[in-house]
């Protein structure tokens, strides 16, 4: 059949696609590697181990919000030995804004775009690397300072106090809090060197994808995942120069007297007063400018991503590729014109109340078509039960949650009530957690194969996976009912409010959840670590899945591919009655055209 | 476990979800105190969640229950090896749901509007109404400043102005405004039992208005992450009858313009100064 598919069977697992490489030291191998694998690999590594510290910030604050002024068990003697072991008003803020600042510019976002957008992009093209390998390793290099910073912004001080979205002048002013004096610098630093390190990968993932395709794959023959990361490096390269601006102008209003967004006259601490001319506001009005898509570039690779494995393990194309891309490029587009949505209450004009709530409605408009694909999908597929699966699933019903309880926060006058309390919390989550990890989680059991060339434990991820779930919803679902009852978000202690006081018994049920919830990723580590060694050996191929990375060697070689791969159609023709006595058709198989174009009726 | 049993499991989830939707208020974790909001503005808010609960929940229940069947379905094919369809979507169902959410989106994003015309933007510079009081934030606690009984409220502080500290004070019955100002760093003014909320900006003044509708007590909280204290920047809104308010703002100037040693002025409404 496939005159033109050069066979397998003659391609050595070294062959030549090692030529021209040369056996590479420890140090060029595994720490200063240009490989995309390897800096893919050290991205996944280390934004999972910030995962852990982000996570260990959680649970200081669900202890002190289930049993305010208690002594922490275990470490509170420790860490807070000055408190009696109490986590202290300081600490409580410290803990949540560097939970938030960890889980967003050290996880989430780097593990989607500096991990998987590393590890797959140029494997799904069927290119040999990146097109900027230097680049990309210097992106990697770029995050390690950002932890350093990060980590100086915990501990000096007490931490910084301002919270993931350092509005000032809570931020500015030095009198203001404990940790807005060094930690909020140190914490502004941070900022800047994530986003210098984003900024270089998107440059390399923008290039890469748009030149250095395989012959034969068109545009519309890459996979969603590939187009969710296009479109996220383009987000990233219109948004985050705005981020970095908006810091490096906070950096100058702390360090070198500039006034940007502080207005004249005012006293904190009876500290002098403000010389001033400047605007808080814009200080918002800049940072959701890039926060509001970066809401989306945490989303949708893990979006893509999602498509593309719910397709392998249901066996069936994907329901309405095209609409798919255009309702991301969408989301993409619109993302740019929502950001006022966080500031309804800000004290901005409010007739720009109205403008961004049209849009953000309508933002929920793509968002809808995306999940009824993905339920097309799964709909007449012949399901595969796999821990990656159930992730994907997971990732698809916690986003109508998520997506649903949105829509409430966008009508302006109902977000005046349940903005800044626990529904704000509890919306972020479903859609960050409960979306993104999940679908973050599914992507690890599925590629891991391809990069560490042995399989995942499946009853091990499966365990894993139903008590992160039951525990993410026990802790996260609450959350709604908390707001509703008007809990403001980031009080150390809400007990002492009349209103709130019939609130703890739920909090601790929470908390309880939520240590359920942190103890069950000792499966996935152990999962992970253990199956790296002693996995069954997988094949090139091991889901049958259709594109280009599985038809590369496991692990992939330097340069990838032993065979250069041809394209000759998209990447989701699973089931197809072309693709003989197997249920899938990898995009490198050869199907003559007049055969193809009767398919394409379908 | 079989593919339906990780069917159902899901079935469940999203049914408990639905179960703690409503549960919720039953369990007393509704909105806060007896449920119902006493301001003008409050009332609409609440219905308009309502609204929007009630839709989201109708679409929340028809995804999830096709989730569940297409996952029910999908594992039966793959006990029976019954082999995958084989398609790309369908255009026609494409386009039926893009239209019908596009509708309903657009009917609530233009049923809101006016429900917000009404709180913020025709009333954003109040004129009918009367400027009770001027409330300033500031780390941690609340100053409020309310002009002499039957003078305006001045932009600056007069000398016969009477203070309190995290104690407001508001007539019921109809609609009056404060100025929301900050003395520090940014605060925001949170009401939940009146479903009001504003930031208070350093170097703005916001006017913020409502109408109470009963008297009593409500808690007065700042939603805006403001220094350590944050959490404890609590106070109150007293809501008074008409005459009940007058009053009140009598006798505190009275209290507070008297040393206790010397008689106290005879005429509140003039100033202490020439009073003496
Ligand atoms: C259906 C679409 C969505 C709508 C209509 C929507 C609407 C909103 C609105 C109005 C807010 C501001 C609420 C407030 O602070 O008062 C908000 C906050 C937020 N949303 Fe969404 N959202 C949607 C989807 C998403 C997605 C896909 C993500 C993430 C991937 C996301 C992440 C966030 C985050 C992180 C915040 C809170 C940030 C903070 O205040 O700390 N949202 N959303
Ligand atoms: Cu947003
Ligand atoms: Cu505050």
């Amino acid at each position: 059949m496939s005159t033109l598919n050069p066979s397998l069977d003659h391609a050595s697992p070294h062959g030549h696609a090692g030529h021209g490489h040369h056996e590479l030291g420890f140090v060029r191998t595994y720490l200063f590697s240009t490989d995309h694998k390897m800096i893919g690999i050290q991205f996944l590594m280390t934004t999972l181990l910030m995962m852990l510290v982000g996570g260990l910030f959680a649970l200081g604050v669900r202890w002190q919000l289930a049993w305010p002024w208690e002594r922490m068990p275990f470490y509170g003697d420790k860490l807070f030995p000055g408190e009696g072991g109490q986590i202290s008003p300081e600490a409580y803020t410290m803990l949540f804004t560097m939970h938030a600042s960890v889980m967003t510019f050290l996880v989430v976002i780097p593990i989607l775009g500096g991990a998987f957008g590393n590890l797959l992009i140029p494997l799904q093209i069927g290119a040999p690397d990146m097109a900027f390998p230097k680049l990309n390793m210097l992106s990697y290099w770029f995050f390690l300072p950002a932890i350093v910073c990060f980590g100086m912004a915990t501990v000096i001080d007490g931490g910084a106090a301002a919270g993931w979205t350092s509005y000032p002048l809570l931020s500015v002013l030095r009198d203001a809090a404990p940790g807005s004096r060094d930690a909020q610098t140190w914490w502004l630093f941070g900022v800047t060197f994530v986003g210098v390190s984003s900024m270089m990968g998107s440059i390399n993932y923008i290039t890469t994808i748009i030149n250095m395709r395989a012959p034969g794959m068109t545009l519309f023959r890459m996979p969603l995942t590939i187009w969710a990361m296009l479109i996220t490096a383009i987000l990233q390269a219109f948004a985050l120069p705005v981020l970095t601006s908006a810091g490096l102008m906070q950096l100058s209003d702390r360090l070198l007297g500039t006034c940007f967004f502080i207005p004249a006259g005012v006293i904190v601490n009876n500290a002098a007063p403000t010389v001033g001319g400047g605007q808080p506001l814009l200080w918002q009005h800049l940072f959701w400018f890039y926060s509001h898509p970066a809401v989306y570039i945490m989303l949708l690779p893990a979006m893509g991503m999602v498509s593309d494995m719910l397709a392998c393990m249901c066996r069936k194309p994907i329901f309405g590729y095209k609409p798919m891309v255009f309702s991301m490029a969408t989301i993409a587009g619109l993302g740019f014109i929502v950001w006022g949505h966080h500031m309804y209450a800000s004290g901005m004009n409010p007739a720009l109340g109205m403008t961004f709530m049209v849009a953000t409605i309508m933002i929920a408009l793509p968002s809808a078509i995306k999940t009824f694909n993905w339920i097309g999908t799964m709909w007449g597929g012949r399901l595969q039960f796999n821990a990656v699966l159930l992730n994907c699933v997971a990732f698809v019903s916690m986003f109508v949650i998520g997506g649903l309880s949105g829509i409430f926060m966008a009508a302006v006058p109902v977000d005046v009530y349940i903005h800044d309390t626990y529904f704000i919390v509890a919306h972020f989550h479903y859609i960050l957690f409960g979306s993104t990890l999940f679908g973050v989680f599914a992507a690890i059991q599925f590629w891991f194969p391809k990069f560490f060339g042995r399989m995942m434990n499946d009853t091990v991820a499966k365990c894993h996976f139903v008590l992160t779930f039951i525990g993410f919803n026990l802790t996260f679902f609450p959350m709604h009912l908390l707001g509703i009852a008007g809990m403001p978000r980031r009080y150390a202690d809400y007990l002492h409010l009349p209103y709130l006081e019939h609130l703890g018994p739920m909090n601790q049920f929470m908390t309880y959840a939520a240590m359920l919830m942190g103890s069950a990723q000792i499966l996935l580590i152990g999962n992970f670590f253990l199956s790296m060694f002693f996995g069954p050996k997988a094949g090139r191929n091991p889901w049958h899945a259709n594109s280009l990375e599985w038809f590369a060697p496991s692990p992939p070689p330097h340069g990838n591919f032993d065979v250069p791969p041809i394209v000759y159609h998209g990447p989701y023709e699973y089931s197809s009655p072309l693709s003989g006595d197997k249920d899938y058709l990898p995009q490198t198989e050869y199907v003559p055209l007049a055969q193809r174009r009767q398919v394409d009726a379908h | 476990m079989g593919g339906k049993l990780w069917a159902l499991f899901f079935m469940l989830t999203a049914l408990a979800a639905l179960a703690a939707t409503f549960a919720g208020p039953l369990l007393g974790v509704g909105f806060p105190g007896d449920g119902r909001a006493y301001t003008t503005i409050g009332v609409k808010i609440d219905s308009l969640f309502m609204l929007i609960l009630w839709i989201v929940v109708v679409v929340f229940i028809g995804t999830q229950l096709a989730l569940g069947y297409v996952l029910w379905k999908g594992a039966e094919a793959a006990t029976t090896g019954r082999p995958a369809q084989f398609s790309h979507g369908n255009p026609t169902l494409e386009v039926i749901w893009t239209i019908i959410p596009a509708a309903i989106l657009l009917f609530l994003a233009i049923y809101q509007m006016d429900v917000w015309a009404e709180y913020r933007i025709k009333t954003m510079i109040p004129k009918a109404n009367e400027v009770v009081a001027e409330v300033t934030a500031r780390q941690f606690e609340w100053r409020i400043r309310y002009p002499q009984a039957g003078k305006p409220l001045g932009l600056r502080p007069q000398p016969d102005d009477v203070h309190t500290v995290n104690d407001l004070r508001v007539p019921v019955g109809r609609s009056v405004s404060i100025n929301l100002r900050t003395e520090d760093v940014q605060h925001s003014f949170f009401v939940p039992h009146l479903r009001i909320k504003q930031d208070a900006v350093p170097g703005k003044v916001i006017p913020v208005w409502f109408h109470v509708t009963k008297a009593g007590e409500y808690d007065l909280v700042c939603a805006e992450l403001c220094g350590w204290g944050h959490y404890k920047m609590k106070a109150r809104v007293l809501a008074m009858p008409e005459d009940e308010f007058q009053a009140w703002k009598k006798q505190i100037a009275v209290e507070q313009f008297t040393d206790g040693v010397t008689a106290a002025a005879p005429d509140s409404n003039q100033t202490p100064n020439t009073a003496e």
